[in-house]
């Protein structure tokens, strides 16, 4: 369990949904550890400036998670959290472990600049 | 108005204290933190020795440390990059990003520390690609893999130790001919059947492609560099202070930490210093918290004195 106040995805058929629904997702997929954290806090803060975008968590060890842990962008990932940037259904950058506000608002402005 | 009693720096358990004081002493104050509120706390997956708390994780202990300090009116802003500080003033001045600038009668650093990292070429490169900063969150991805862990505290020999759950050899590379750990954390680790160490070493690259493929160890007494395939680097090699943007503004020792005086106070009027950042022993959320509530009520004081000489 994720006790973030991003809105949480349980399920693939939810991933699927929120996906296809925004122009704009985030979705942060990892645990509730040291790595992760401060990225579900940058998105927390970011998710009242940065209006156009759906930003959602995903549990790392949820067996629904292969929609995150399957896609070619994180095949040589090796640290948590995954971080996925989905623009129209598609994804257009994902990173691997902690990231800083800087890192992930120069990834939104550059990929879901209005 | 953005003009207040009391400017906190860092949203730690320090600065989030010090916001409970003041604001409940009905100050008007403001904490610009950055990233996650609640600082390297957050990082705790379980906190047992708070005293009153018998357990509870550091995520929501700063959560609600944050609520408290928000309930008594201390308001919280996100903090960009100091592209201007005035400590020397009697007006303290920040500004942030060359866009907002805020101002107050006083000022709290509580900016805290991170984690050590290497600086060397490839570190950025293969961060989250073969190079962590935590054993617990990937140490699965390492699974029957050869992997180095950098360092020679408690942290690195504890996390190595743990990491031989997943990798096939954890390989130690230290800087020095000894270890700065508990004597049986030294022992734990050198009694291992999976563990090796190159001692006197440092890593002074990483390459790869997608991921993390190699090496090189730098023999820091013969100065002699060998390349290693390795398939995953750990680094565990301290902290630092965040107090790089003091820089000539405020006096601080060799390694970063901010002087201060048993009130919190530094050599400036009105500037004081709390938690992590400052010269100090010993680093817990406890003692953090006892360095906000002296330096909140060294400034109430501070205040008091200023409005009656006014």
């Amino acid at each position: 369990m994720l006790y973030t106040d991003l809105n949480h995805i349980e399920t693939a058929a939810d991933h699927q949904k929120v996906v296809s629904q925004n122009e704009n997702v985030m979705v942060i997929c990892g645990r509730m550890g040291p790595m992760c954290i401060p990225v579900y806090g940058i998105a927390e803060e970011l998710s009242e400036e940065y209006k156009h975008v759906a930003f959602y968590d995903m549990e790392f060890d949820s067996p629904e998670a292969f929609v995150i842990r399957n896609i070619p962008e994180v095949q040589g990932f090796m640290g948590i959290p995954f971080t996925i940037y989905y623009k129209n259904g598609k994804v257009v950058k994902a990173t691997s472990s902690i990231q800083n506000r800087q890192q992930v608002t120069a990834i939104l402005d550059e990929h879901f600049a209005q | 108005m953005n003009h207040y009693d009391t400017i906190i720096i860092g949203g730690g358990p320090a600065g989030l204290t010090a916001g409970i004081y003041l604001s409940r002493a009905k100050l008007k104050t403001l904490v610009l933190n950055q990233g996650a509120i609640g600082g390297q706390m957050v990082l705790t997956h379980e906190i047992a020795n708070y005293p009153g708390v018998e357990n509870i994780s550091g995520y929501q202990l700063a959560n609600i440390m944050k609520n408290q300090a928000k309930s008594f009116g201390t308001k919280i802003k996100s903090l960009g990059k100091i592209t201007e500080l005035d400590l020397a003033s009697p007006i303290k001045k920040v500004s942030i990003d060359h866009s907002e600038t805020y101002t107050a009668d006083s000022i709290i650093i509580a900016t805290g520390g991170r984690s050590r990292t290497l600086g060397v070429v490839g570190e950025d490169v293969f961060k989250g690609r073969g190079i962590s900063y935590c054993a617990t969150c990937d140490g699965d991805f390492f699974t029957d893999k050869e992997i180095i862990v950098v360092g020679g505290g408690n942290s690195a020999l504890e996390e190595a130790v743990s990491l031989t759950k997943y990798a096939s050899k954890v390989t130690i590379v230290h800087q020095f001919d000894h270890f700065q750990a508990f004597e049986h954390a030294i022992q734990e680790a050198t009694e291992h059947p999976k563990i090796d160490f190159v001692m006197e070493s440092t890593i002074s690259g990483f390459y790869g492609d997608e991921k993390l493929g190699s090496v090189d160890i730098l023999n820091l007494k013969t100065q002699q560099t060998e390349r290693k395939n390795i398939d995953g680097v750990f680094i565990f090699i301290g902290y630092v202070p965040n107090t790089e943007f003091l820089e000539g503004k405020l006096n601080r020792n060799q390694w970063g930490e901010i002087e201060v005086n048993t009130h919190m106070g530094t050599a400036l009027a009105g500037v004081y210093a709390a938690g992590d950042c400052i010269v100090k022993k010993y680093r817990q959320v406890s003692t953090a918290v006892g360095d906000g509530t002296l330096a909140a009520l060294s400034i109430s004081s501070y205040l008091n004195d200023l409005k009656s000489k006014n």
